[in-house]
């Protein structure tokens, strides 16, 4: 949005939320919705608009609890997972080098005991972070950029095109997501990379769909027929307008992504297919698991990993659905 | 909750297209001045199209099976064989065993003639048919996650309904929480800890269930059935916890959806029960997502529970798909593979064919 465009992209917005499915429906400041030369006393750059609406859009999001928890607790999560090398040390994870014996029950020293290598659980727990939301945040970056691009070009060109590209979408829609993962992760490397490239590449449907038919909406909208008499191509219409239209659209569903795609993680660890030389929660259970923790009732061990996603993925969840029904109030999850 | 069906996602637009709410009409409602449904020309028309898209994405996933396994870096023979002395001759009659010696695009199409006859290959591990072995395993898994299906379907029907009912309420917001929380749980780990604690015993608390497998083998008769029904408990348990979240919020989203509608108004106005209210003429309206996740969930039937039986050691095609992993076994991890898809599209199938039964507007 520079400067020639002025405030045009976002009239539309304060226009009319026909499609329902538009960004919040909130009446703009008078100078903003006819995209008429800004004339009044304080300069109004698009930054004091993009700051307005990013402290309504925090005033909203205040309002649900369930949301600021996630929120807060993500928080937590990801500066623990920073700071694990100050707060652990490199000793915790190594095999040859373990501070303590191996399968020790919780004491003052290893709050959560010792796994059969006789590394501190709650150190190797820290460490698991990293992996966990590396992984996670990825897969669903590379989900949704692929989903949002997919999305955008069948939306905007239509015709044969999108009716080729959307069977595509339809036939991975159909695809048992788990099994395609793991196959993928089966037939190629052990890495983390192999593992964000087996989520990313399975998840991305759902979010293809989404944002097609939010192009769609936006597409019929009259300011895009505006743009496109004044001379704008393809490619200025659908980054300078419908992208913006889109976006939080795409925050959410990034969001909600992230726990799934944390799961999906944890799952294929456990099958034994990521990074063996990488410390994470789904490997510490398959870890766990090899070691006799079930039949010998070693609940310490197993637990915290189990715990921790959960905790995750369910950070993730509140704020994806926190965020959606600031986003579209018309969905209705947040009633 | 992401949707993970087309229709459903499908069906949503429509709904807004077609502005919003619904006709206060109920789908199994047939007055006089209704033209009767489905006209036929245009279900045919429907019907065709679905049908086609089907075939097509059978016919997809039976390349991607052959494409995604050529890709595997490294020999399947030399794998195979690790561990064990073998020669250069005995290489090489087990790669023309395996008609691994055919340039590719043979290989390509002696396997489509192959699985087009239902010949899905030879298991390296278990040197036996790959249908074979799916068969074998097939009839455990179907009636594990068959029943899991049915029970949290049902739950997440019943508790997706009350909330929406009443939301706002605590009693929403405690289904909710739970459902959310439960879904978050990886199931594996859920499978694990119930053993732990209801297998292995905690404490005074001796084990009540079994820790895997699907019967002791010494019985017959309905000791028979009672038995398996006891090694049951716990994987279904599983299955159902993880599993009902999505139906309750399905179900609750769309039941919302409908509960601002004027024909609501009217049924209460004539002085209906509420409980006929929702019963009668609410949930009908709201059904169809919801149904759309009972088809999903049915073609997941296959694929969905690859974990819990891997750690309950339940028989079915989900453990032997793990098993099949650890090799890896290529051409029972491929036949599994066309099955567990198969089964989704077939589900899928069966999911837009049932839509214009349970809501004429779609396929008009």
């Amino acid at each position: 949005m520079t400067a020639p465009d002025g405030p045009a992209p976002s009239s539309g917005r304060g226009a009319t939320p026909s499609s329902g499915r538009g960004a919040a429906p909130d009446p703009e400041p008078p100078s903003t919705a006819h995209g008429a030369a800004p004339a009044p006393a304080a300069p109004w750059t698009p930054w004091t608009r993009r700051r307005r609406s990013a402290a309504r859009f925090w005033r909203r999001y205040r309002a649900h609890r369930a949301g600021l928890c996630g929120l807060a607790v993500l928080l937590v999560i990801a500066l623990v997972a920073l700071a694990a090398p100050l707060l652990v040390g490199d000793g915790a994870r190594s095999v040859t080098d373990a501070p303590g014996t191996a399968l020790e029950e919780p004491s003052g020293r290893f709050p959560l005991g010792t796994d059969q290598f006789g590394r501190p659980v709650l150190g190797l727990l820290v460490w698991g972070a990293r992996v966990s939301l590396t992984v996670g945040l990825l897969a669903a970056a590379l989900s949704v950029a692929i989903g949002t691009l997919i999305g955008v070009a069948a939306g905007h060109f239509g015709g044969w095109f999108a009716t080729v590209v959307m069977r595509i979408t339809d036939w991975f829609l159909v695809m048992p997501t788990l099994v395609l993962a793991i196959v993928l992760a089966t037939v190629l490397s052990r890495s983390v990379w192999t593992v964000i490239l087996a989520i990313g590449v399975t998840v991305w449907p759902t979010t293809a769909r989404l944002v097609r038919a939010q192009t769609i909406a936006v597409e019929s909208r009259p300011y895009i027929e505006r743009a496109r008499a004044l001379g704008g191509g393809h490619l200025h219409v659908m980054r300078r307008h419908v992208l913006p239209n889109v976006l939080p659209l795409v925050l959410s569903q990034t969001t909600l992504c992230v726990s799934s795609a944390i799961l999906t993680e944890a799952t294929l660890a456990f099958l034994g297919l990521g990074d063996p030389t990488v410390v994470s929660w789904g490997g510490m259970l398959q870890d766990a698991r090899e070691a006799g923790a079930v039949s010998s009732g070693h609940w310490w061990y197993l637990a915290p990993p189990g715990i921790a996603v959960a905790v995750v993925a369910l950070a993730f969840t509140l704020c994806g659905r926190a965020l959606e029904s600031v986003l579209n109030p018309r969905l209705g999850v947040g009633r | 909750m992401t949707t993970t069906n087309p229709s459903v996602a499908r069906a949503h637009e429509d709904g807004r297209r077609g502005g919003g709410r619904r006709g206060g009409r109920r789908p199994g409602d047939r007055s006089s001045s209704v033209p009767p449904y489905p006209r036929a020309p245009a279900y045919l028309t429907y019907l065709a199209g679905k049908l086609s898209g089907a075939v097509v994405s059978l016919l997809a996933v039976l390349v991607t099976g052959f494409f995604l396994f050529r890709i595997v870096p490294g020999d399947p023979v030399a794998a195979m064989t690790r561990g064990m002395p073998t020669s250069a001759e005995q290489l090489a009659t087990l790669r023309r065993q395996f008609g691994l010696d055919l340039p590719v695009w043979r290989q390509f199409t002696d396997y489509c003639g192959r699985a087009l006859t239902g010949d899905l290959g030879t298991s390296y591990q278990f040197r036996q048919p790959v249908g074979e072995l799916i068969a074998q395993r097939l009839p455990a898994t179907l009636l594990l996650t068959g029943v899991a299906v049915v029970l949290y379907s049902a739950l997440g029907l019943w508790l997706g309904t009350r909330s929406a009912w009443r939301h706002g309420g605590l009693g929403d917001r405690l289904n909710t929480g739970l459902a959310l929380t439960l879904w978050s749980v990886p199931s594996f780990w859920l499978g694990l800890l119930l053993i732990i604690v209801f297998s292995v015993g905690v404490g005074p608390v001796p084990g009540l269930f079994p820790t895997g497998g699907m019967s002791s083998g010494t019985t017959t008769g309905p000791a028979q059935v009672l038995d398996v029904a006891h090694h049951m408990v716990l994987p279904v348990l599983t299955l159902v916890a993880v599993g009902y979240a999505q139906t309750l919020l399905v179900t609750r989203a769309s039941l919302l959806d409908e509960m601002g509608g004027d024909y609501l108004v009217t049924a209460r106005a004539k002085g209906l029960r509420d409980d006929l209210v929702r019963r009668r003429h609410a949930v009908p309206n709201a059904l169809l997502p919801t149904v759309t996740m009972v088809f999903i969930n049915l073609g997941h039937v296959a694929a969905g529970s690859i974990l819990v039986e891997t750690v309950f050691s339940w028989p079915g095609l989900g453990g032997l798909f793990y098993q099949a992993l650890s090799v890896p076994d290529l051409p029972l991890v491929q036949g599994l593979f066309m099955v567990f898809a198969g089964a989704m599209i077939v589900m899928n199938l069966l999911a837009d064919l049932a839509y214009p039964l349970l809501d004429p507007r779609v396929g008009r």
